[in-house]
């Protein structure tokens, strides 16, 4: 290596500033310790919390009367029996402290007639879901967690540095190496606690609502350093995600909220409504399940009655414009420049990949298998089971990110290193940034563009055993054959060859994951759809566990953790 | 297929620029973004650019400079004439289109003091 590689050392170190890390990055530094917040991307703009434009759902009871135990029955019905019930006890219980929290932080609430406003989404037993108008509740978020970092004491924060390895010793976690984008060099930490918030894995499918940085290495990071994972199979589908025509500067996803609000039809080639086929009632109410809807729309499209792109058309031209304008706001010239006129035409939709059910084991603190090593976020696994209600994954971020920063600082470790603990990592990034030459030929965008599709098509929304099985051995070649083989063509200052290659090595640990997951699970549930096993078996409400064992992973199933809790239904806000 | 021809300054600090074009797939209703994540997948990959969200214009990463004006790759659209991108002129210059547009407290020689 030649010249001597940056150290840092630090009580707790979040990995990931999105809502969840952000959040866990105040709650450690406000129980008194030195916090370390890194991101790959810049603080607070990387992953998805920033890209959120609709609603947050949360029991405030300012709306209507409600109480978290109703949100909880919700969460739980929506999860198709597997929701670890205790998790989403958790995110339902503690949702409107971080609410009103964000709130007393300037995030701007939408409100109405001196409340703050809610409204319904689907899944959903009353109006719950508060937001930031218009489309603007992720920004937001990001802005408001960021200016609090930017005030409290005992909170550094790195952008440009990317968390390629964490580093264990003796059965707990001692820090982490990086790659420092900026200078192409590797960088290591060592940490008392680490909290892993580095966001979920849809850019693993060629369609998906993903950031560049949402490619499961939190996942990755965490099989790989002893932690396991839960429900890797259940990866939910946005059922209509934007498809055509070409629509830039706008969220793929923006479409629901004013499907919702203002009864967008969905129709099919033949310009007739057809969820009801599939079992959901929606004409006039829009309230089919996520999975449904997602199902309802391939299925048509295989029937060769698909939009002519191969989704479903979204039609509002039987809304006045008056109304549209109304209920679209600015959005309206957002879409006008990217030529679309609502009140004469529809727009094509599809579903897109959007975010993860399954990820990593923790227990009510936030703690996983490997001591003083946390996750929040949607690394997390458990709390939405087989299928997630709209609007839980912002609050999931907010509460698990308080819950693990807070119990972050309460770890009694203190840091120790010892700089061979981390040879192998930083070897990987020395290596890498003095290859240079591509010998191989092999490519990283061919690579990563091939399992996309490969994820899109085998390990996508329809499964079956033959492609599922096709896919897994693809992958495991991957794993052995190419990315061994593929060295970046650029090194040092921003050398995005580098980070590339440990991209791909995420992704392929990610995606072999998930379809040993859903290879095992043979039955369909929630975002689980297997065309080879189409109802849903009893016996197997259960959920499968990955851990890492030597170069492969092992799964083994576990019952669902149950909770006892009684839904509240009468009485006033609280 | 039609095309469109993507002119870019390449190089690192200290280096002189030099001006680089590529012809790259056009369809209608591309970002300028779309058509450098295309190259660096398929013509040369160690063209270096920031960006993050790609669709959501939302992490405001990716600002370069367009025939002159500072403008977000991602909602900045392409047409099928050609047109030329350059990092921003007033941040210090990384590689390629990437400028140092890290906030001061976010970098690294920040927290090794
Ligand atoms: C387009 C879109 C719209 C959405 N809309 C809604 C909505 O309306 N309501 C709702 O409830 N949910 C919504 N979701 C889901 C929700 O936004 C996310 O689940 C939530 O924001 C996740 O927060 P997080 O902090 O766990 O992860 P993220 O916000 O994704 O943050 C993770 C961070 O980790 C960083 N990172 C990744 N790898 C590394 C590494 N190796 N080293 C260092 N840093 C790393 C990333 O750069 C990123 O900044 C939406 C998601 C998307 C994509
Ligand atoms: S890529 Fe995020 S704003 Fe352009």
């Amino acid at each position: 290596m030649g010249d001597a590689v940056t150290h840092l050392k630090t009580d707790v170190l979040v990995i990931g500033a999105g809502g969840a890390g952000m959040y866990a990055a105040i709650a450690a530094a406000q129980h008194g310790k030195q916090v370390l917040l890194l991101d790959k991307s810049l603080i607070g703009r990387g992953g998805a919390t920033i890209m959120a434009q609709m609603t947050v759902a949360v029991a405030m009871g300012e709306q209507a009367p409600d109480h978290w135990t109703r949100h909880h029955a919700d969460t739980l019905t929506a999860g198709r029996g597997l929701c670890d019930e205790e998790l989403a006890a958790l995110l339902c219980r503690e949702g409107p402290d971080r609410i009103r929290e964000m709130d007393e932080w300037g995030v701007g609430w939408t409100r109405e007639d001196g409340h703050l406003k809610q409204v319904m989404a689907p899944g959903h037993d009353g109006p719950r879901c508060v937001f930031v108008d218009f489309l603007n509740t992720g920004p937001a978020v990001a802005k408001t967690l960021r200016a609090k970092i930017a005030k409290t004491d005992g909170i550094r924060r790195v952008s440009n540095l990317s968390v390629t390895s964490l580093v264990t010793r003796d059965g707990g976690v001692a820090g982490a190496v990086a790659l420092d984008l900026n200078f192409g060099k590797p960088v290591t930490i060592a940490a008392g606690a680490v909290v892993l918030a580095a966001g979920g894995l849809t850019r693993l499918y060629r369609r998906n609502s993903a950031s560049v940085n949402m490619g499961g290495e939190s996942y990755a990071l965490a099989l790989d350093a002893g932690a396991s994972l839960i429900d890797m199979e259940f990866v939910q589908f946005f059922p209509i995600g934007h498809l055509a025509p070409r629509l830039v500067g706008m969220d793929p996803i923006m479409w629901d909220p004013f499907r919702y609000k203002l009864g967008g039809r969905l129709l099919n080639g033949n310009m007739e409504e057809f969820i009801h086929n599939y079992g959901a009632t929606d004409s006039g109410t829009y309230t089919a399940p996520r999975d449904v809807t997602a199902y309802a729309i391939v299925k048509e499209a295989e029937a060769g009655c698909g939009s002519p792109n191969g989704g479903a058309w979204l039609s509002f031209e039987h809304i006045g414009e008056a109304t549209l304008r109304d209920a679209f706001g600015p959005v309206i010239d957002r879409l006008a420049r990217n030529g679309i006129d609502l009140t004469t035409h529809p727009v094509e939709v599809a579903p897109i990949a959007h975010y993860h059910m399954g990820g990593i084991r923790v227990n009510e603190q936030m703690e996983t298998e490997i001591a003083g090593l946390y996750a929040a976020g949607e690394a997390v696994g458990g709390a939405n089971g087989a299928n997630r209600l709209s609007g839980n994954a912002i609050t999931e971020a907010l509460v698990f990110g308080e819950v693990a920063g807070r119990n972050a600082a309460q770890n009694p470790n203190t840091p120790g290193w010892q700089a061979e603990w981390a040879q192998n990592a930083i070897g990987d990034i020395a290596r890498l940034s003095n290859s240079g030459d591509n010998r191989s030929g092999l490519e990283f965008g061919a690579l990563y563009g091939e399992l996309q599709s490969l994820m899109w098509e085998k390990v996508g929304l329809m499964r079956n055993a033959p492609g599922l099985a096709e896919a897994l051995s693809r992958i495991r070649e991957m794993q052995t054959i190419d990315l061994p083989a593929l060295h970046p063509r650029d090194t040092g200052a921003f050398a995005l060859g580098v980070q590339e290659w440990f991209d791909l090595r995420a992704a392929l640990a990610t995606a072999e994951a998930i379809t040993v997951s859903a290879l095992n699970r043979t039955e369909s549930r929630g975002a689980h759809q297997r065309e080879d096993m189409t109802d849903t078996d009893a016996d197997q409400a259960y959920n499968q566990r990955i851990k890492r064992n030597g170069a492969h992973i092992a799964l083994d199933t576990l019952p669902v953790r149950r909770a006892d809790i009684e839904i509240i239904t009468s009485g006033a806000a609280e | 297929m039609t095309s469109v021809a993507i002119t870019v300054q390449r190089g690192l600090a200290g280096e002189t620029p030099r001006d680089e074009t590529f012809t790259v797939p056009y369809s209608e209703g591309m970002s300028l973004l779309d058509g450098l994540i295309w190259i660096r997948a398929h013509a040369d990959a160690t063209l270096a650019f920031r960006y993050s969200c790609i669709n959501a214009n939302s992490c405001k990463e990716c600002v370069v400079s367009i025939a002159g004006k500072t403008e977000y790759a991602c909602t900045a659209r392409l047409t099928s004439s050609a047109v030329t991108v350059r990092p921003l002129g007033n941040k210090n210059l990384i590689r390629d289109l990437v400028t140092d547009t890290v906030p001061p407290k976010e970098k690294l020689g920040a927290v090794t003091g």
